[in-house]
């Protein structure tokens, strides 16, 4: 995703997302019909330089970077800081210890 | 004696083991009438997902309202949940949508858009909210420079003075930049000017912006993106530049600086598109060929 200037690629990028978020199902989604339909919408102009169309591929890079980045941010959030309690034995071994054990239990157990 | 102590325990266990069912049905009924309130104040971060389809529906008055198994979606103060156009409404239903398992409302960040311009919960009327956008005007983070370290002076240089100019430029207002702690004496037409601009915004896109000021901690900034000269990521770029500049210096710590990074990104895009769609209009001419 180098360098996003021409329409063909930000659409592309985008479909790429709502499929990353649904599924395989995704070609149904209203997104998908109605950024397919945006898109073709604004295709064809008749002057050189259309201030709707230059203003629909900002709209479009906007909501490209909307989805991404909560996706992205999801990713991160995952990954780092939704552990929530870890236990004991976990808690140990981040540092390579074990917890010691007793073979015949402890003693005011049983 | 032993046979009957244990009798009398197994009768007590019972007891407890059915008094604590009807404990757990009568929570299990408390979570049933929650989700069905949809009264998310309640601010408890696990909800489950307890929808399967999201769909959006027309109403009169050309409002569109979102529908979550065919019950139809409302905000946190109990009003119906309509938004203006249908492009705001299908991306509030892909948020939706989007959800896997639990509601973690924290990303869904235009139907939070959405809510508060609906409710409106802290009773707020058009002039008050330019007042406080225009408040970040004196401390915008465009003014604010630094005097060292040099290399962090000419990146700032570099990258904010364009946008300086292009504003200057673009609204016909005076505003300095300055390295010392009190900021940027504001001329009292440049506020006006501002304003006046703000003015012309109907107030959904007013709860918008004045969040994308919030975020960028920038009126410049914020207005840049609006007004399409700068994407989301050149504006968070310029918003984050002492940070980036100390990243490039020190190190990136992807659980912190990208994490934030891409927050903000959210959050901002989100305020931006919200903008955008709350001031657009859209109408189809045809043009009738001729033969």
């Amino acid at each position: 995703m180098a360098s996003l200037n021409s329409p063909l690629r930000v659409c592309r990028s985008i479909l790429r997302e709502l499929r990353a978020l649904k599924g395989p199902e995704y070609k149904q989604t209203m997104a998908y019909n109605y950024v397919l339909e945006q898109f073709r919408k604004n295709q064809v102009t008749g002057e050189r330089y259309c201030r709707a169309q230059q203003e629909a591929l900002h709209s479009s890079l906007t909501y490209l970077c909307l989805l991404s980045s909560t996706r992205q941010h999801m990713a991160l959030h995952n990954l780092y800081h939704a552990k929530g309690e870890i236990s004991a034995e976990d808690a140990a071994g981040l540092v390579g210890l074990r917890l010691p054990t007793q073979p015949g239990g402890k003693g005011w157990e049983k | 004696m032993l046979r009957s102590l244990v009798a009398l325990h197994c009768r007590i266990g019972q007891t407890v083991l059915s008094h604590q069912r009807h404990n757990v049905q009568q929570h299990q009924n408390l979570i049933h009438h929650l989700q069905n309130a949809r009264c998310y104040g309640m601010a408890s971060s696990e909800r489950r997902k307890f929808y399967e389809d999201v769909s959006i529906s027309q109403s009169e008055g050309g409002m569109f309202e979102i529908n979550l198994d065919r019950r139809k979606l409302k905000t946190p103060g109990g009003k119906l949940f309509t938004v203006p156009n249908e492009a705001l409404a299908i991306a509030v239903a892909t948020e939706w949508d989007a959800q896997k398992d639990t509601l973690k409302f924290y990303t869904m960040h235009l139907s939070t858009l959405c809510n508060t311009a609906l409710d409106n919960p802290t009773q707020r009327n058009k002039e008050q909210m330019i007042e406080a956008a225009l408040k970040y005007l004196e401390t915008d983070t465009i003014c604010y420079r630094v005097e060292e370290p040099p290399a962090l002076v000419e990146l700032q240089n570099n990258e904010w003075n364009p946008v300086m100019e292009w504003i200057e430029k673009r609204y016909n207002v005076v505003i300095g930049s300055s390295s010392n702690i009190m900021g940027p004496e504001i001329p009292e037409e440049t506020k006006d000017t501002f304003r006046q601009h703000l003015n012309s915004y109907n107030f959904w896109a007013l709860t918008g912006l004045e969040y994308v000021i919030t975020q960028l901690k920038s009126v410049i900034l914020s207005f840049g993106m609006i007004d399409r000269y700068l994407t989301v990521e050149q504006a968070v770029l310029l918003s984050r530049l002492e940070e980036e500049y100390q990243i490039k210096y020190w190190g990136n710590v992807e659980w912190a600086h990208d994490y934030d990074m891409f927050e903000l990104r959210a959050r901002t895009a989100a305020g931006a598109l919200f903008v955008q769609l709350a001031s657009e209009s859209s109408t189809v001419k045809r043009k009738i060929l001729q033969d």
